[in-house]
């Protein structure tokens, strides 16, 4: 893995949100523009998924950018590709390293399997995504695909076991991409609290935006 | 390979030739068996709930719960929901791909090379976007509908930085793989080679599908009761189906 740190600072960014532990967060940046998600204190999974603003059936496709890039993990230099094979955004800085594709998003149904049948109850990201995209009226639950989790380690053995592994994020790590076209990005920062992908303490995380 | 689930014939017979694409339903407690006529098939798949479209294949769903990369033998397929849409029962391959995904007529032509139906009629060079979009279309679904796709018959492992590996060969005729249903889902599929297959001749190869109506759903059920995700899976599915 090896570590991009990025030029840019902060207080040249043109825009700046941080997202309270848990919560979603539906914004938009323009081609062009470079995107940055900070993890503010650490271990902090910040699951993302990318929609072409000007056409939201068009979104992010793990499996074409995995195949394109012969590789299973998203670090600097990935390029983000879209179900009709446009490029939507590139990573550009990373100071992580490692970033996941294949773990999806927590849901309640998806909790009632994985830990227990009463955890159906507990707040999941996928109810993050579909109140923002709701609310947004441009993307309903069949565009909401496998997502990016942003700062999370899961580990894909070459025998084809499938681990989550804690530790590679820390406070202050940050992932940076550039749109290659206007993008809606959805955010939930995950509010998992029955596996470590987010330490046991779900906290807040940052967006910033330059031109 | 005996399958241990079914013992009466089978209640239909497709072969899907190389290229082809179709769709169904495969009825709650039935089976599908899906063979290698040829040697190095690749099938690519969707399911979805025919009762609730919205309702899918969710491929790290399936692949987090079972904390599993590849696909055989016991595993189950779920959804979005928490359910179970299908589970591998039989399995004389040993390993199934949740990476790939399917080419579009960009990257096939890229591939491939230039295969107009204009001067190949039938043998034109196929994708599985088009593919399992025009077999979508045909049950209304949309290009959102299009998620992650699982390849049969084809193995791709990922080494310890990450790169993957193709594995050339891995199904060889006669091989097969059986998927039982304890709900109603609907299977869209096409047969066309792995994406990360490197031959770059077109040369898709034919399966053979057969449907059979299990003799027992519950020893099936329980064939796929292989850790206790599977089991809570299984009930959500049966509290759907009250």
């Amino acid at each position: 893995m090896s570590l991009i740190p990025s030029e840019r600072h902060s207080d040249d960014a043109i825009f700046r949100h941080v997202i309270p532990a848990g919560e979603p967060y539906l914004f938009e940046v323009k081609k062009g523009q470079t995107l940055r998600l900070l993890d503010l204190e650490g271990n902090q999974a910040v699951d993302t998924l990318f929609y072409n603003a000007d056409n939201p059936r068009e979104r992010y496709d793990p499996q074409r950018t995995l195949r394109r890039q012969g590789n299973a993990y998203l670090s600097t230099g990935s390029v983000l590709y879209s179900n009709l094979g446009h490029p939507l955004l590139t990573i550009v800085a990373d100071t992580c390293g490692r970033h996941d594709t294949l773990g999806g998003a927590c849901a309640q149904e998806s909790n009632t399997v994985r830990y227990a049948l009463d955890k159906g109850y507990m707040h999941s990201c996928r109810d993050n995504f579909l109140c923002a995209c709701l609310h947004d009226g441009r993307l309903h639950k069949r565009d909401i695909g496998a997502n990016i989790n942003f700062f999370m380690n899961v580990p894909v053995t070459p025998q084809g076991g499938l681990t989550f592994e804690d530790g590679i994020s820390a406070a202050g790590k940050y992932v940076e991409l550039r749109a290659e076209c206007h993008v809606v990005v959805l955010i939930s920062n995950c509010p998992q609290l029955n596996n470590p992908c987010n330490g046991w303490n779900p906290t807040p995380a940052e967006v910033l935006v330059w031109n | 390979m005996n399958s241990h689930f079914h013992s009466t014939p089978s209640l239909r017979e497709e072969r899907v030739p190389g290229g082809g694409h179709t769709s169904f339903i495969l009825r709650r407690g039935q089976i599908l068996r899906m063979t290698d006529i040829e040697g190095e098939a690749n099938v690519s798949m969707m399911m979805l709930n025919p009762h609730e479209k919205s309702e899918r294949l969710n491929l790290p769903d399936t692949l987090k719960g079972q904390h599993t990369a590849r696909l055989s033998r016991g595993h189950c397929f779920y959804s979005d929901m928490g359910r179970v849409l299908a589970g591998i029962i039989t399995d004389s391959c040993g390993w199934h791909d949740p990476f790939g995904g399917v080419l579009n007529a960009e990257e096939t032509l890229e591939k491939y090379g230039a295969g107009r139906y204009q001067e190949l009629r039938n043998g034109f060079y196929r994708n599985g976007v088009d593919n399992l979009l025009v077999e979508m279309g045909k049950w209304d679904l949309g290009l959102e509908d299009l998620l992650m796709v699982v390849n049969f018959f084809s193995k791709v492992s990922v080494a310890e930085d990450g790169r993957f590996q193709f594995w050339s060969q891995h199904s060889k005729a006669g091989d097969m793989v059986e998927l039982f249903a304890p709900m109603d889902v609907l299977i869209i599929l096409t047969a066309l080679p792995h994406p990360q297959n490197p031959q770059s001749d077109y040369a898709p190869r034919p399966v053979q599908l057969s449907w059979f109506q299990a003799d027992d759903p519950h020893a099936a059920t329980e064939a796929l009761f292989t850790r206790d995700e599977n089991r809570r899976a299984f009930v959500n599915t049966q509290l759907f189906a009250l």
